[in-house]
């Protein structure tokens, strides 16, 4: 038992990593991982509303009929996400400057929905709790590796803490920059998942 | 498992949990109406405080078609204004807080928010060459690009941004040149 707890958890890491292998969730991965900061903060923020979300959604899904499980699953994902939206407005305004647009976008974000639907849907609370931590876990790590690597080579810093001076290779902050890194990872992640 | 999709089923599920959801929305929105509030002025007063010389006594927003200023008092005379101007910038609005002491002298800018280029426009907020040359910029200045003629080096590969500031700053001052001839 406490082995297939702990599978939950390692497959959204590594066998069924968001970003690498199910390939969800493109639009945030690529827009907001100029920086490390911005990807780990990303990453947290979207782990919260699945956490959330998936506990909610596993609970309510016995009762609902399935020609509506779709809006009634996105009006709880929507309403975690505009809490969390608050909640960082109030007390985190910094981070919430930074992320800003995206936010509300995680309501779309198809990770969300795609737990929900495939996992979720058919299995109790504290399972999907865990598959929500596993998943919301491989999204931030994939989305602060990409946040590190464009850091790296565009601007010369990590974590803001910057090692050279003057600039570095402007088109990794930018959107060809992301896609080359998020392309490069895939292949050796699936190079090392696959073995 | 899941429950008949008949009519009356599907409404009151939707309807169930569209109540509940709105009323956890309203109660967080409630809980965290004033910290937002108070987030947002205690942002707008550390932006003001940056751009102005300190000591001043700051009055509340005032009005002045689009734009909105702050008037710093030392003792009921006014020691300089605080202006929150903006221009379009290279891929959206650029907005700046201004401080101009009242002979039209910019005291110093800060950049509130901005959706320029990373690496290009967007080091309108960094680049310490080009935040220098407004701190103190005197009154008769010309507030345009040299290449446009003026005295105000641009961020390099970033023309339209470096326009774009300068638009904002020159409005910020013809505003307090016009509150000055009242």
């Amino acid at each position: 038992m406490a082995n297939s707890n702990l599978s939950i958890i390692t497959k959204g890491l590594l066998k069924e990593n968001p970003t690498f292998v199910l390939l969800l969730g493109m639009c945030p991965t690529l827009a907001t991982t100029t920086s490390a900061l911005n990807g780990l903060q990303m990453g947290l923020a979207t782990m919260f509303v699945l956490i959330l979300s998936n506990i909610a959604i596993s609970l309510i899904a016995p009762v609902v009929p399935d020609k509506v499980h779709i809006p009634v699953y996105i009006v709880v994902i929507a309403t975690f996400v505009t809490v969390l939206q608050l909640f960082m407005q109030a007390y985190t305004p910094a981070v919430y400057r930074t992320l800003g647009l995206f936010i509300p976008l995680i309501v779309v974000n198809c990770i969300i929905l795609g737990r929900a639907e495939a996992f979720a849907g058919r299995n109790n609370w504290w399972k999907s709790a865990l598959d929500g931590l596993g998943m919301g876990l491989g999204f931030t790590m994939s989305l602060t590796t990409i946040g590190i690597i464009r850091e790296i080579l565009g601007n010369g810093s990590i974590f803001g803490w910057k090692f050279i001076t003057g600039d570095g290779i402007l088109a990794f902050v930018m959107a060809p920059g992301a896609f080359l890194v998020l392309g490069y990872l895939m292949v050796l992640f699936n190079k090392i998942a696959k073995k | 498992m899941a429950a008949e999709n008949n009519f009356k089923n599907m409404v009151l599920c939707l309807f169930l949990v569209c109540l509940f959801c709105g009323a956890i929305l309203g109660s967080v929105y409630a809980v965290t109406k004033k910290p937002i509030e108070e987030a947002l002025v205690a942002e707008a007063r550390a932006a003001i405080a940056e751009v102005l010389p300190a000591g001043g006594e700051i009055s509340e927003p005032i009005k002045s078609g689009e734009m909105e200023y702050y008037v710093s008092r030392i003792a009921e005379t006014i020691s300089a204004y605080a202006v929150k101007s903006s221009a379009a910038g290279f891929s959206g609005p650029l907005i700046l807080m201004v401080g101009v002491l009242p002979d039209g002298t910019i005291y110093n800018t800060k950049v509130l928010s901005h959706s320029e280029t990373p690496g290009l426009g967007a080091k309108c907020d960094s680049d310490a060459h080009f935040i220098a040359q407004w701190k103190e910029f005197p009154a008769n200045g010309n507030i345009t690009l040299k290449k446009d003629g003026g005295d105000i080096d641009a961020i390099t590969a970033s023309t339209i941004t470096s326009r774009a500031y300068s638009l904002a700053v020159q409005n910020a001052r013809n505003l307090v040149k016009s509150l000055q001839h009242k």
